[in-house]
């Protein structure tokens, strides 16, 4: 039992506590966030016919299996308008938390609320692999419930911001490089108003050009008060975009605050 | 039906070693629950009440037509022939069919024109079996789509069905000319063919939806579904009379594996559609005494419950096709 309060107490001190801004009008409240996930190794055991049949029969769970606790006890309010930075080591569960907002993993304790559905942009850069570009395009927009006279005005728009190299529009996204399928990926989901935008690492791919171009939406989605997310290792590109960073160290938040305080200290911790 | 993509309910769990946050919060006087709540924040990726997600559905019709049928042009955009394919494929099957069937097993007893028989079952039941196979991959080969953005995850199941269907619209147009050069006339019976396809796609839906939900948790069913459909094939009388064996079992007085074979949903589609294309079929028909009534009873009740039953559990796991 003692060490049962020991741990509490240490638990609920690693980690800064959420006041709420009564001025503002909260997004996305994530409350106290337990996220543990399974992960299935490949490899390991013989993998034949007869070991499988062998664990079924004698009811074991599938070889390999792990549980991750990936984040531990995860508290904050995102208010509209938010720009919000997620750094942290590799494994510090920034994907994680970013999947968890965007309805993806079931919390194992815990509830994340937000206003609207999420859109999640990850690093694989293609939505329908096997079709083209333009065809992404359309398919990606009708999916988001734009209609067939809206689709076309945005279209224009949308390969513009996605600034292909000419003739990749009819190409499949498959033959896309990893720089070109981020940012028409991006271009087609920021064509709709989204009120939470997850960003993980999408961004990462592009050039200084597309940067830029992609911290202006950032900047105007925020206007348009939603809430953006951005995971980045860049720490220069979460300091030009963000109004916020939140630091994860494996699975809690060790600080949250603005961008100067936390990167200056994060960069202090891992030496950078 | 046991969720093992969930790991745990949320909430309704003892407390353990971990402080809940809300409780650290507690002076500040109401729970970070309560304050997403008196905000109307809802729980991140909650499922839609259904009359919403139907809305939501019926607004993605353009999406769901122009996904079946990008994905049609792409299928075939590497190969040679290219849409000829389209084509080619129903006629190829029928030519193997009809070769092994009707040339070297001939099994054409009691049928006056097998070829049409034939040919009328094996495109008619290929569209069921395509539509589920489709169906069990509809959500796990669109992940990355799921992902990104947010509609309603039925639109994909749906767009398979319906790329399957124009798939069959063109094997119809092949099957219409095939039976005309067997010497069939053209009679009003063939309006019969629009209602007969109306009801199997509701029910071919239906099953994809089912399909879909299972197979985007459980993918062994992918390894099984072949063989399930090889014996469906096998049941529904696509190279079988079974008017003929649902005889012959009564004879023997098992007569309930009759009314099995009769009420299959895949011989009754085939069976309404042999009635309506072949007029020879119909004069084969009569000495078994044909109850027309029946048939397409167990046509509109098969549709109605595999669609409604097929929605219904598909929707109630729409918050969890994205993980994983």
């Amino acid at each position: 039992m003692a060490k049962a309060l020991k741990e509490k107490i240490a638990v609920s001190g690693a980690q800064p506590e959420v006041v709420i801004d009564p001025t503002r009008e909260p997004i996305v409240v994530v409350d106290g966030l337990h996220i543990v996930y399974r992960v299935y190794s490949a490899g390991g055991g013989k993998g034949t016919a007869a070991t499988a049949l062998l664990r079924i029969l004698r009811r074991e769970n599938r070889p390999q299996m792990k549980e991750v606790h990936a984040v531990r006890g995860v508290s904050f309010i995102a208010y509209r308008g938010d720009a919000i930075g997620v750094i942290g080591t590799n494994g510090s569960g920034k994907s994680t938390l970013l999947k968890a907002i965007a309805g993806l993993l079931p919390p194992a304790r815990g509830a994340v609320y937000t206003d609207g559905q999420p859109s999640l942009l990850g690093v694989n850069a293609a939505l329908m692999r096997d079709l083209s570009g333009s065809r992404n395009i359309i398919l990606g927009c009708l999916a988001m419930g734009l209609s067939q006279e809206e689709t076309k005005k945005r279209y224009d728009e949308i390969v513009k911001f996605a600034d292909l190299k000419p003739g990749f529009i009819d190409y499949p996204m498959s033959t896309y490089s990893s720089g070109m399928g981020a940012r028409l990926r991006f271009a087609i989901a920021a064509a709709r108003t989204h009120d939470v935008m997850l960003i993980d690492e999408a961004l990462a791919t592009g050039d200084a050009k597309f940067k830029r171009r992609s911290k202006a939406k950032i900047d105007e989605l925020r206007k348009q008060a939603g809430a953006v997310f951005l995971v980045a290792h860049n720490l220069d590109v979460i300091e030009e975009t963000c109004n916020r960073v939140i630091w994860l160290d494996e699975g809690r938040i060790k600080m949250d605050g603005d961008p100067q305080t936390v990167l200056s200290a994060y960069t202090e911790a891992t030496g950078k | 039906m046991s969720h093992p993509e969930r790991l745990s309910s949320p909430g309704g769990e003892p407390v353990g070693t971990i402080t809940d946050p809300s409780q650290v919060n507690g002076r500040v006087g109401e729970s970070l629950a309560e304050f997403a709540k008196r905000h109307g924040l809802t729980r991140s990726a909650a499922r839609p009440p259904l009359r919403a997600y139907v809305q939501e559905l019926w607004q993605r019709r353009t999406f769901i037509w122009a996904f079946a049928s990008a994905k049609t042009a792409s299928t075939y955009s590497a190969s040679r022939l290219g849409q000829l394919w389209q084509v080619l494929t129903p006629l190829l099957n029928a030519a193997v069919y009809y070769l092994v069937f009707g040339v070297l097993l001939q099994t054409n007893r009691g049928i006056d024109n097998f070829t049409a028989y034939l040919i009328t079952g094996v495109f008619v039941f290929t569209f069921t079996q395509r539509s589920l196979t489709a169906g069990a991959k509809s959500v796990g080969n669109n992940l990355s789509l799921i992902r990104a953005l947010h509609f309603p995850r039925a639109s994909l199941p749906f767009a398979y069905v319906i790329m399957e269907l124009q798939q069959l619209l063109i094997s119809m147009v092949v099957l219409l000319v095939i039976v005309l050069a067997t010497g069939e006339m053209p009679t009003l019976h063939w309006l019969l063919v629009v209602p007969v396809l109306m009801l199997q796609l509701l029910f071919n839906v239906g099953i994809s939806l089912a399909v879909a939900r299972a197979g985007a948790f459980v993918r062994d069913i992918q390894q099984l579904l072949p063989f399930i459909t090889r014996t469906w094939l096998y049941f529904s009388g696509v190279f079988f009379f079974i008017p003929k064996m649902v005889h012959r079992f009564n004879e023997d007085g098992h007569a309930w594996v009759g009314h099995i074979l009769e009420a299959n949903p895949g011989a009754v589609y085939i069976e309404l559609m042999r009635t309506a294309l072949i007029s020879s079929f119909r004069q084969d028909l009569v000495p078994y005494d044909p109850s027309y009534a029946r048939l397409w009873l167990y046509a509109v009740l098969w549709a109605v419950v595999a669609f409604i039953g097929g929605f219904w559990y598909f929707y109630r796991a729409e918050e969890r096709y994205g993980r994983g």
